[in-house]
């Protein structure tokens, strides 16, 4: 028996770095490992997820770009100068990724420290809480960036995006989804019991700001009472940024800065809250 | 012990409370390098909390704790980069395949894959999992599970591991294999820290142990300095029925050095168990059932706190 297969021989077949620089490799990378488990564990369920990653944005652009569009066409002419199609698809783009935050956020946590405690196994490791929080996220943008990209071509296929800068809206979707995402993240780390906090996110989160946030059509046509749902939406947010890349829907500058600071103060302190959540839990 | 070797586990005054409850109530203990030393006591002894506060998963209330002279609190990567953790709760992730749980906690060291495909394939056959490398977990036994557990924390070539009940729920076949990889740890000179509630498990596994009740150390030892101190040789076991154990105890209260009455049978301690038995007999006293056995680390517990260490 050769040194490297004989067990008796186990601990030292092999040379590995000292504790010390494994540790500072950790603490350099520790997200990055977290990240790539979590999409691992990702690709155990591949095709399902380019089946959605396809299938989505194609019944959303068949049916609300040109089934509803043709309709909307026909009778107010355009929207915002445009065809419906045009200009429901970038929403259409933001509002399906940010969904995909709402799973990635909600189960998979309830999952880590909960159902299977992989945040348990990886905390006992030089990982820190903090960096699986992050991790956590990182490997959850891998699955926004794909669903993005997919999107953006299937507009660009069906000729809804104008502008070279419609690209934009795939940085643009990610922010959005990291924004809704990283403080439902933190919100579901406190969590103890699972089920129905997470069916009111969805019902009572996600719907209304798809449906009244500027998605299906723009806020104000919507009574002022009820625009504050889309000002404190990031995806109300999110869609006008994208509006602006995919097709240079007019808006002031100052209000594009808006969004954008809104976003990314809101992707900030979700990160920092979730950061802060994991690193109590897992310290209890 | 050599003098001059330091502890790789140094404990002082190590205390933990959660708001009333004090979980670890002062604790010394050191642990030198290659020993195998157990933690045992009933559930809720101290013994998980102690493990954690080891790993700097868990923040201490009081007391000083040392892990290859490091402070476990202000250096947690250090600390657990040299360790390896087998948790009493599994947290293997049961979608993947069995050898990319090997690799994938490989890469919460830092590991390259270069060195972290070899390694998982080596653990596997530490393991006697070379044949489910690529099943997924979920379709492991209990034991297989525990064994993939221990090869996962293998993986960055620890000096010491912690093992938190490492057969709780296991079949006794399923306990032998894995009592048989860890002396072959053992062997290898990593030092083995062992929480356990089996009594059998303590005198397998460990060369030295502390014996924990509310946080406490009630004795510390070898197990059979233990026995010896706290224990005679020999007990004798007797069952009378439920209803007459009690006033038989009055009769034999002189023989043996000891008893003890629990709820199904009556323990004399005494060197020589079979002369207790004639003494009883003699006295026509007729129990059901005898039985004469030396004694374990179960009479040392019984006697040091009142109680069994499974209720």
């Amino acid at each position: 028996m050769s040194d490297a297969t004989d067990p008796t021989r186990l601990a030292y077949s092999r040379a590995v770095g000292s504790p010390i620089e494994l540790a500072a490799r950790a603490r350099r990378r520790g997200w990055l490992a977290y990240a790539e488990h979590y999409v691992l564990t990702m690709r155990a369920f591949r095709w399902p997820l380019v089946l959605q990653s396809f299938g989505t944005p194609l019944l959303y652009l068949v049916a609300m770009g040109v089934g509803l569009g043709t309709l909307v066409d026909r009778g107010a002419g355009t929207v915002q100068g445009v065809s419906y199609l045009t200009f429901v698809a970038p929403a259409l783009m933001v509002s399906t990724v940010m969904m995909g935050a709402a799973t990635e956020t909600t189960y998979p946590v309830m999952s880590g420290f909960k159902w299977q405690r992989l945040y348990y196994g990886a905390s006992a490791t030089p990982v820190s809480p903090g960096q699986i929080a992050v991790g956590h996220l990182l490997g959850a943008c891998v699955r926004f960036v794909i669903q993005a990209v997919v999107f953006w071509a299937l507009i660009m296929a069906f000729g809804a995006g104008h502008s070279p800068w419609s690209i934009l809206t795939i940085p643009i979707a990610v922010l959005g989804a990291v924004a809704f995402g990283a403080p439902l993240q933190a919100y579901a780390g406190t969590l103890r019991d699972e089920g129905t906090a997470f069916n009111f996110v969805n019902r009572f989160i996600v719907m209304p700001m798809t449906l009244f946030a500027g998605t299906f059509f723009p806020l104000t046509s919507m009574p002022v009472y009820l625009r504050w749902i889309g000002w404190v939406s990031p995806m109300w947010h999110a869609t006008q940024l994208a509006r602006r890349a995919s097709y240079g829907m007019p808006e002031s500058w100052w209000l594009t800065v808006v969004h954008v600071l809104f976003l990314v103060v809101l992707a900030v302190a979700g990160v920092t809250l979730a950061r802060r959540v994991y690193t109590r839990r897992l310290g209890e | 012990m050599s003098p001059y070797v330091s502890p790789v586990i140094r404990a002082e005054g190590l205390l933990k409370t959660y708001r009333d409850v004090v979980a670890v109530d002062g604790i010394d203990f050191e642990v030198p390098a290659g020993e195998s030393f157990g933690l045992l006591g009933p559930n809720g002894a101290g013994k998980s909390t102690t493990m954690r506060m080891i790993g700097g998963t868990l923040t201490r209330s009081g007391g000083v704790l040392e892990v290859m002279g490091l402070d476990p609190e202000t250096h947690g990567p250090e600390v657990r980069a040299h360790l390896g953790v087998v948790p009493q709760e599994g947290n293997l992730d049961e979608e993947l395949r069995v050898r990319d749980n090997i690799i994938i906690y490989g890469r919460y060291f830092g590991l390259p894959r270069s060195y972290l495909r070899p390694k998982a394939q080596e653990l596997l056959e530490f393991a006697q999992l070379t044949d489910k490398a690529d099943s997924k977990v979920m379709e492991l036994s209990g034991g297989m599970k525990r064994r993939l557990t221990i090869a996962r924390a293998l993986v960055n070539q620890p000096r010491i591991l912690l093992l938190d009940e490492p057969t709780t729920g296991l079949d006794p076949q399923a306990r032998h294999i894995l009592w048989d990889r860890l002396f072959r740890l053992k062997e290898q000179g990593v030092t083995l820290i062992v929480t356990t509630h089996f009594m059998d498990e303590a005198e397998q596994l460990c060369d030295r142990l502390i014996v924990v009740d509310h946080g406490r150390i009630m004795a510390e030892g070898s197990p059979a300095s233990l026995i010896r101190e706290y224990s005679t040789r020999e007990v004798l076991e007797m069952r009378f029925g439920a209803d007459r154990n009690a006033s038989v105890v009055a009769a034999i209260r002189d023989i043996g050095q000891r008893h003890e009455l629990l709820p199904d049978r009556v323990l004399l301690y005494a060197d020589n168990g079979e002369a207790a038995l004639d003494e009883v007999m003699r006295r026509g006293l007729r129990p059901h059932t005898s039985l004469v056995r030396r004694s374990s680390l179960e009479d040392v517990f019984l006697r040091l706190t009142g109680r069994s260490l499974i209720e």
